[in-house]
């Protein structure tokens, strides 16, 4: 009997869970359909849904108009970079924070977050006229401080979180089982500390990849990134909603591909299930 | 080893390479180029094989982007003299303007065959100052009335070779049957200087109005636009599209070529896309009128509108030869010729030299050849004596960009409903006020 | 536990950071303070005047100002409301056994992957165009009248569109944090015969607050400068409804070309989102120490 209900149960919130997971999904699911219709189908009334002639002639006219890799090469280059100067200077503050924190770790942690909060546009001409004076206009390297400078707050916000988690009961407890402070980081606080790193690093990487002031207006050519390669194809003059639903599935594919491979890790690595 | 040989043979190593990069510099120069992402741009960005094989040593960096994200680069990078772009793509609205700044070379290397007196005259002079081209027109477009021959037919109509407004609103009524999804009159609604006041300031001229009377006092509050505007929302409640209040030349194309409007007003470069068959399910239906004029007289002959993309080379460009050559290629005769030959004589960009149509293989491909041509031949953007700025739909001076802007959201918010016209006209007024008081323009 | 030598280890591990935001603040802070008190226009960068606090009072006069103030505020509230509460009931719908939880969780985490611009675009064009939009169609469908989004609710629209973005990240958040709850304390409650509904009251919701707490605050320093979905869709129109501070901004600096008005509007911004973390930390900071 009471297995009954909790079958019965199980079906129904596998049914719910889909249903909601379904519509959340759904306007990038049209977008990928869509991308794959003449710009003429894109917009035919009622919509078509699956049964159309699916075609890729969008996906090879974006490639003849602009050098998609060279756009992702850029993406990949500024989502990485940015990422790992961030956790070089993320992890050793956040773990300060979350070890030794003294009374006014929490003011600096809110300070940190408070410098994200002047608007990118209030400041795009003097930061563009800084960059010119250093020659830094379209330079990945320029970008990838600009990136990490932005994103540093939320990185120290995510480690310290994590770290917060770790239980200083468990380095005792190394202590009292003589463990040397090296013993006791590599082999106890790393393991514990890995997937909050790995899940941070993605929530970066993904913020560094959708970043989309900075990397469109200080950038022309050479280090113009996807979010530039967007910009070429949102509304153009004539039909444009199944190029543009190719361009976004380029622009987003990779990103997708990686956060769902790394999302068991991911949510893993926010549970600290051992531990608890 | 002694610090000193170290730094000799450094010298010397820093020399050498400074010598070769020199050198490969002389033969090969990039050009970085900025442009929109209309179509006519993306066909020239196709071509840019052809420039490379006749310039040797010239290779062509594209920047395509849409037209506000560009706008917004290449204004700040040219005002900033950041020198990132050799080419910029830029309209009729920001030649005069910056070529007042001193910030746009005089294109004066455009070679021997370039035939500049080809150039239509109306567009030659929008894009000089003082008799000095700072910009060469890749292509131009005025407005027309772009109607359904099959609609007008049934509701037992013909279009008048100079439509007035009252024609076009009996039009729009007898042609709706929103029922069926069919709407009477599409015109532009999303706010925007260019978009739904490129269209607003142009109806407004038909009844008479402009932006700025002789001494800069803005006109919002004047019978002509009470007129314009109180017609415009009225036509668009009764006989247009829902959510008109957010579309822009792309929603109008779209709807009109799902054969959903009897009539669209716009810039006649609407014309090749509703007459090409992958992109409207009517292209056989689809004539063009002249776009039409105030209720009871011409005012202003109805041709209001005038824009041509040009091309134009910063003055802080390093590479202003190699720049030239490029515009000089993009917008000679011998462009529109390969153009033909490689997509048809229908897609060649129009508008430009006086030459396309005098040529009979054009007008035989391009149904709205004539009707563009007349539109552009009649609009005139010089400044008169009750109008003190240069521009018809647009106003050439700096502050246009914000106001425009600013009060293309007042007309918005009436389309919408949420705001009178009255109201919106005001706010209008104050908004402009306001600005041309903080420009200097007036007290 | 806490030595003097372990405090100075601490402070050298967190220097790094702090002296790179703090160059990273004081500069454009500095620059954008310096030119908020000078009139320059982009396009007569020639001459740019002292005016001292002009700017200040022109953006400030701005007709829009105090709309764009409110929208700002409601665009905020908007989108927490709709992913915290979104948020905790995903999160409780995917903490349970499901069939296919693993395929679910990708679907929910989706959104977040895409690009603000591209989000705007997918769904300005293709879910809420009232006529073409599938939204309107299967309204039609339905017999019922299409509503046309971007003109007649404005910001509501711009609400739905952020919050799908940042549903996924508050979900994902609090999930973990669900996770970590421990069976044995659930168990125990229900042997003591707690309702499933006071479960959650006393038990799940308390566990959850520290993580709730750091959605709503990062989702904030985020929400209070969202710009490229106004831009995209409704340009901060019809009239100013959808207007927000930062969207004010953006139309000084680009429409305008006012470099300095624009300027003076950064600044009135931060301190604006400043007075709002500090009424946030009032409120919700205890829960951080936790």
């Amino acid at each position: 009997m009471a297995r009954q209900v909790t079958k019965q149960r199980k079906i129904g919130m596998t049914v719910l869970a889909w249903a909601v997971g379904l519509l959340i999904f759904f306007p990038i699911l049209w977008t990928f359909l869509t991308s794959f219709k003449t710009e003429l189908t894109a917009i035919s009334i009622p919509p078509q849904f699956m049964f159309f002639d699916w075609t890729t002639e969008n996906y090879s006219t974006i490639n003849s108009q602009a050098n998609y890799f060279h756009f992702m090469a850029n993406s990949i280059y500024l989502a990485l970079g940015s990422t790992l100067l961030g956790l070089l200077f993320a992890i050793p503050a956040a773990w300060a924070m979350a070890f030794s924190p003294t009374p006014r770790t929490k003011d600096i942690l809110l300070w940190m977050l408070s410098t994200k909060m002047l608007p990118a546009v209030g400041v795009y001409i003097p930061i563009y006229l800084l960059f010119i004076n250093l020659g830094l206009l379209d330079s990945r390297f320029g970008l990838i401080v600009v990136l990490f400078l932005i994103n540093l707050p939320i990185m120290v916000w995510m480690l310290y979180t994590y770290f917060k988690e770790i239980p200083v009961d468990i380095l005792e407890a190394a202590r009292m089982d003589g463990a040397s402070l090296r013993q006791e980081i590599t082999q106890v606080l790393t393991p514990m500390a890995v997937p909050g790193i790995a899940s941070t690093v993605l929530l970066n990487v993904i913020l560094a990849w959708n970043e989309a002031f900075w990397t469109l207006n200080l950038t022309t050519t050479d280090a113009a990134p996807l979010t530039a390669f967007i910009a070429s194809y949102s509304s153009p003059q004539g039909n444009f909603y199944a190029k543009l639903s190719a361009a976004s599935m380029l622009a987003i594919a990779p990103i997708l591909v990686v956060g769902w491979f790394s999302q068991k890790q991911l949510v893993r690595g926010l549970t600290f299930g051992a531990v608890k | 080893m002694s610090i000193k040989v170290c730094l000799r043979a450094g010298a010397a190593l820093g020399a050498l390479v400074a010598v070769t990069v020199s050198a490969t510099a002389q033969e090969s120069t990039t050009i970085t180029v900025g442009t929109v992402n209309n179509s006519d741009m993306v066909r020239m960005q196709g071509l840019t094989s052809d420039f490379e094989e006749k310039n040797p040593g010239i290779t062509v960096n594209w920047v395509t982007l849409e037209e506000n994200i560009l706008r917004q680069r290449v204004t700040t990078d040219i005002a900033t003299n950041g020198g990132q772009f050799d080419v910029m793509t830029i309209g009729t609205y920001e030649v005069p303007i910056w070529a007042k700044q001193d910030w746009l070379a005089p294109l004066d290397q455009l070679g021997d065959s370039y035939d500049m007196d080809d150039l239509i005259p109306s567009i030659r002079n929008a894009l000089s100052v003082e008799d000095n081209l700072y910009a060469a027109p890749f292509y131009a477009e005025s407005v027309l009335t772009l109607y359904r021959k099959d609609l007008f037919e049934e509701a037992g109509l013909e279009m008048p070779e100079q439509p007035t407004w009252d024609f076009i609103a009996e039009a729009a009524e007898k042609t709706a049957d929103k029922d069926n999804g069919v709407y009477g009159i599409c015109l532009r609604g999303k706010p925007g200087w260019g978009e739904n006041m490129g269209f607003l300031g142009n109806m407004a001229r038909e009844f008479g109005a402009n932006y700025f009377d002789a001494d800069w006092q803005p006109q919002f509050e004047s019978e002509g636009w009470k007129n314009a505007i109180t017609l415009y929302v009225d036509l668009m409640t009764k006989y247009g599209p829902p959510g008109a209040a957010s579309n822009g030349f792309n929603e109008n194309l779209s709807l009109f070529g799902q054969g959903k409007c009897a009539m669209w007003i716009d810039a006649s470069v609407a014309a090749s896309f509703v007459t090409d068959p992958e992109q409207s399910q009517v292209p056989d239906q689809v004539g063009f009128g002249a776009a039409p004029c105030g209720t009871s007289d011409c005012p202003n002959s109805g041709y209001n509108w005038l824009w041509a993309w040009s091309l134009a080379v910063p003055n802080g460009s390093q590479k202003q030869e190699a720049a030239q050559k490029f515009i000089s290629w993009a917008t000679s005769k011998e462009y529109t010729q390969l153009v033909a030959e490689q997509e048809g004589w229908a897609n060649v960009p129009p508008g430009t030299r006086q030459s396309l149509y005098e040529n009979q293989e054009y007008l035989d491909a391009a149904p709205f050849a004539q009707a563009t041509i007349d539109a552009i031949n009649s609009a005139d953007p010089e400044p008169t004596d009750d109008k003190p700025y240069y521009g018809l739909q647009f106003a050439a001076i700096p502050e246009f960009q914000g106001i425009g802007t600013a009060v293309g959201q007042q007309m918005a918010s009436a389309l919408s409903g949420s705001t009178s016209v009255d109201q919106a006209l005001s706010q209008a007024q104050a908004i402009a006020t306001r600005e041309m008081t903080r420009g200097g323009y007036i007290e | 536990m806490a030595t003097q030598n372990t405090t100075k280890v601490a402070r050298a591990m967190m220097a790094p950071s702090v002296i790179a935001l703090l160059i990273w603040m004081i500069v454009p802070l500095a620059m954008t303070l310096y030119y908020s008190t000078l009139g320059y226009s982009l396009y007569n960068p020639i001459s740019t005047p002292f005016v001292g606090l002009d700017n200040y009072t022109y953006f400030l006069t701005d007709p829009t100002f105090i709309a764009a103030l409110t929208n700002t505020l409601v665009l905020v509230v908007g989108v927490l409301i709709i992913t915290v509460g979104g948020g905790i009931l995903i999160a409780l719908l995917l903490d349970q056994d499901v069939y296919g939880v693993n395929v679910v969780r990708l679907l929910v985490i989706a959104p977040f992957f895409v690009m603000p611009t591209v989000a705007a675009l997918v769904w300005k064009n293709m879910m809420m165009n009232p006529v073409y939009g599938v939204i309107g169609q299967a309204m039609s469908g339905l017999g019922l009248a299409p509503i046309d989004w971007m003109t007649d609710v404005p910001l509501t629209s711009i609400i739905i569109i952020v919050a799908w973005q940042w549903l996924p990240f508050a979900t994902l958040i609090l999930l973990t944090s669900l996770q970590s709850l421990s069976a044995d304390q659930k168990e125990a409650a229900e042997m003591d015969g707690a309702g499933a509904l006071s479960i959650f009251w006393y038990i799940t919701l308390p566990h959850m607050s520290r993580a709730i707490t750091v959605v709503v605050l990062i989702q904030t320093i985020f929400l209070l400068s969202i710009f490229a979905e106004i831009l995209v869709t409704t340009n901060g129109g019809p009239g100013s409804q959808s207007t927000n501070i930062t969207y004010l901004v953006y139309q000084q600096a680009i429409s305008f070309g006012d470099i300095g008005a624009a300027s003076a509007g950064g600044i009135v911004a931060v301190i604006l989102a400043n007075i709002v973390a500090i009424f946030l930390i009032k409120a919700i900071g205890k829960n951080l120490d936790a």
